[in-house]
């Protein structure tokens, strides 16, 4: 109590004499008592650095990860109208993503210049691998790019399921509608979309790299409605990393799913086969489709959207062959 | 100009009572009349009390010889247990409206009706759109309980607005309301000491302080704004950021066997929760407030985190620990463990 007494007549800030004047990691007022100083033993200024030493990496990090888990356990974290957490996307979900991301498949990035630093776009990409990883891949490449999260769009079977619809709206994505693909560019978000859906992610190994027939084009729609640019992305790695073999199509009815696929690995080898082969990955951004020279109006013509959806699969398509070519192997 | 001539149903309830006191505080309203089954639940000083049924064709008789000009329709109940069961419920719900447009067509001197409708008629499914705009219908509309209720009553609504082109609809989807003062199954449930949830799931949800569907009603009273409007605080927490804001303990259950829990619960007489909130405590269900905002011209003055704060201060919910505590916790810890690493390494150093 004395020490509180000699800050007050110097500062003459009554309110606050008893707790530290620093701020904790997530910007709130730190809630500690004050020492002499006017801070708590965490929250020295720099030039007690001589008595007490700088906090080292482990106390950042101790810092960080003790907030973190405050807020989580407190619910003091914001979470948008579609449900995008950002604090558990950025804190757990792209760091667990990470390892697979640099070591495993050991994803190179081209033509990110293509990516913009602000305002909407719409990443159209291929799809490929049985399981969504390259989505997932996609999604972290342009954060560690760009920073920005990108609000993918997907079918609406992962929204079904417990734990994978929750982790799914979690990291910020949606069902593939209109309604919140145009919602979420007129807010100038980037949003990840695979045309091909379910016939390009689960279709047969030796099909590998043949672009399937891109839905309907209601991406095109949206895009020429919100004037969002259209940026074609080509994935080449995911197509080798579950080579599905047979399709089980009666097992894929009886559980509801699409496909049940059949890889030199699963069933065979039960969980083991789930393991994704380690190919080697490089995701290319082409060069943007503008669609703001278009009016509105042009959605309403199919054969203009069907002749822009083509022009966007041939890009993609054409920059998948290239990278084939240049690549020494599957693996490396 | 003559003064406006208001009449209320569901007086008894939060809604109607709170909106005819409001009424009666402005001077440019003119006679008020409350209608119900139920004597009002608040205090009311000039408000007339009807004893009438909706359900019985006489109501043609009350809205003629009180001659007003404005109908507020609030009495649609949610909760089948305050009606009790669900068949009253329905009847109330569905028959009431039935019969009270049907005196409202034959009603000469109306000019406006308002309607307390939900964001329920959208129903709770993971194949919609994640954000419903009023003129999007949801893919499939409910088909039980008070949301099919709703959506039937929406129907009468504007069937209603067709044949009297000449009086102004106004028809409020309300989203979940919260509140100290207000009395619903979502406060009680967050009231609950172990509060049971979806196994898998967290729903988005969405909320509108008391204070501010008050206000709401009382504007679309007052002002003119014919329309469809969903009424909610801006943005959405998810159910488990919720809990974890009133500091409650979730249990999680499996599906299959939520219907089981709530039906204990009602048994108990815990929480009412019928089968189309049990969905929506798997899916959720989030309104665009974008038309309240700017058509209606009123921003809630609580969004939906802050309505969800109000609410659980000052009604003063038993937590199992409290936010001051946690960061309590996160200090002891760091020093703990800090100093913990710092001793190592000063050891080390010595070494």
């Amino acid at each position: 109590m004395a020490e509180a007494e000699i800050i007050r007549i110097e500062s003459g800030r009554r309110a606050e004499t008893q707790l530290c004047r620093g701020r904790t990691a997530d910007g709130r007022p730190c809630r500690n008592r004050a020492t002499a100083s006017g801070y708590c033993r965490r929250h020295q200024p720099s030039e007690q650095a001589s008595t007490s030493p700088a906090p080292s990496r482990f106390e950042a990090d101790l810092e960080r990860t003790l907030a973190f888990l405050r807020r989580r356990v407190t619910g003091g974290y914001h979470v948008d109208d579609f449900g995008f957490d950002a604090d558990l996307t950025e804190n757990i979900l792209l760091p667990i993503l990470r390892p697979l991301f640099d070591r495993w498949w050991r994803v190179e990035q081209r033509g990110l210049e293509n990516v913009p630093a602000n305002g909407p776009a719409l990443l159209v990409s291929n799809h490929s691998g049985t399981l969504p990883w390259d989505a997932l891949m996609m999604k972290l490449a342009v954060y560690e790019g760009t920073g920005r999260h990108c609000r993918l769009l997907a079918a609406d079977l992962p929204f079904r399921m417990p734990i994978v619809g929750e982790i799914t709206r979690k990291s910020g994505n949606t069902l593939a509608c209109a309604e919140d693909t145009t919602r979420l560019l007129d807010s100038g978000e980037i949003v990840g979309v695979f045309p091909e859906g379910y016939k390009g992610i689960g279709k047969p190994f030796r099909e590998r790299y043949k672009l399937q027939r891109f839905g309907r084009g209601g991406f095109v729609e949206v895009a020429l409605r919100t004037g969002a640019p259209m940026i074609p992305v080509s994935i080449v790695g995911a197509e080798e990393i579950y080579p599905m073999i047979y399709n089980v199509k009666s097992l894929a009815r009886l559980l509801g799913f699409p496909y049940f696929p059949v890889t030199p690995t699963f069933p065979a080898l039960g969980l083991l086969g789930a393991v994704p082969l380690p190919s080697k990955w490089i995701i290319e951004y082409g060069e943007p489709i503008e669609t703001k020279a278009f009016t509105p109006d042009a959605a309403l013509d199919p054969m203009f959207v069907f002749n822009l959806t083509d022009q966007v699969r041939e890009a993609i398509q054409q920059t998948l062959y290239k990278n084939l070519m240049s690549r020494r192997s599957v693996f490396f | 100009m003559a003064k406006q001539r208001v009449l209320i149903t569901g007086i008894s309830r939060f809604l109607g009572g709170h909106l005819a006191q409001r009424l009666e505080e402005d001077p440019e309203v003119g006679e008020i009349f409350g209608v119900d089954l139920e004597p009002p639940s608040v205090e009311l000083a000039r408000t007339e009390y009807v004893r009438a049924d909706i359900r019985n064709p006489l109501i043609v008789k009350v809205l003629q010889a009180t001659e007003v000009d404005t109908v507020v329709h609030a009495a649609v109940i949610a909760t089948p247990g305050r009606a009790g069961g669900r068949a009253q419920m329905k009847e109330i719900n569905v028959i009431g409206t039935m019969q009270l447009f049907a005196a409202c067509q034959k009603a000469e001197k109306l000019r406006k009706v308002v309607m307390k409708s939900t964001t329920a008629v959208y129903g709770s499914d993971p194949t919609d759109p994640s954000i419903f705009p009023e003129d999007v219908g949801p893919s499939s509309h409910p088909r039980t309980g008070y949301a099919k209720d709703a959506w039937e009553v929406e129907n009468y609504a504007r069937s209603f607005g067709r044949r009297r082109p000449d009086v102004d609809l106004t028809i409020l989807r309300f989203a979940n309301f919260i509140g100290p003062r207000i009395d619903t199954p979502l406060t009680r449930y967050f009231s609950l000491p172990l509060v049971p949830t979806a196994f898998g799931f967290d729903p988005r949800i969405q909320l509108l302080h008391e204070e501010d569907a008050n206000e709401i009603l009382y504007r679309a009273t007052r002002e003119d704004h014919p329309g469809t409007f969903n009424a909610s605080g801006d943005g959405v927490v998810y159910l488990s950021q919720a809990l974890r804001m009133a500091g409650k303990i979730a249990i999680p259950v499996a599906t299959p066997f939520m219907n089981l829990i709530a039906g204990a619960m009602r048994q108990a007489g815990l929480v009412d929760f019928s089968p189309e909130q049990l969905q929506f405590l798997q899916w959720g269900r989030v309104g665009d407030v974008n038309r309240l905002k700017t058509q209606f011209g009123y921003t809630p003055k609580f969004n939906t985190a802050e309505a969800l704060r109000d609410f659980i201060t000052r009604s003063k919910l038993a937590k199992v620990f409290s936010e001051e505590q946690a960061e309590q916790w996160e200090h002891d810890l760091y020093d703990f463990l800090a100093r913990l690493s710092r001793s190592r390494s000063t050891d080390a150093a010595r070494v």
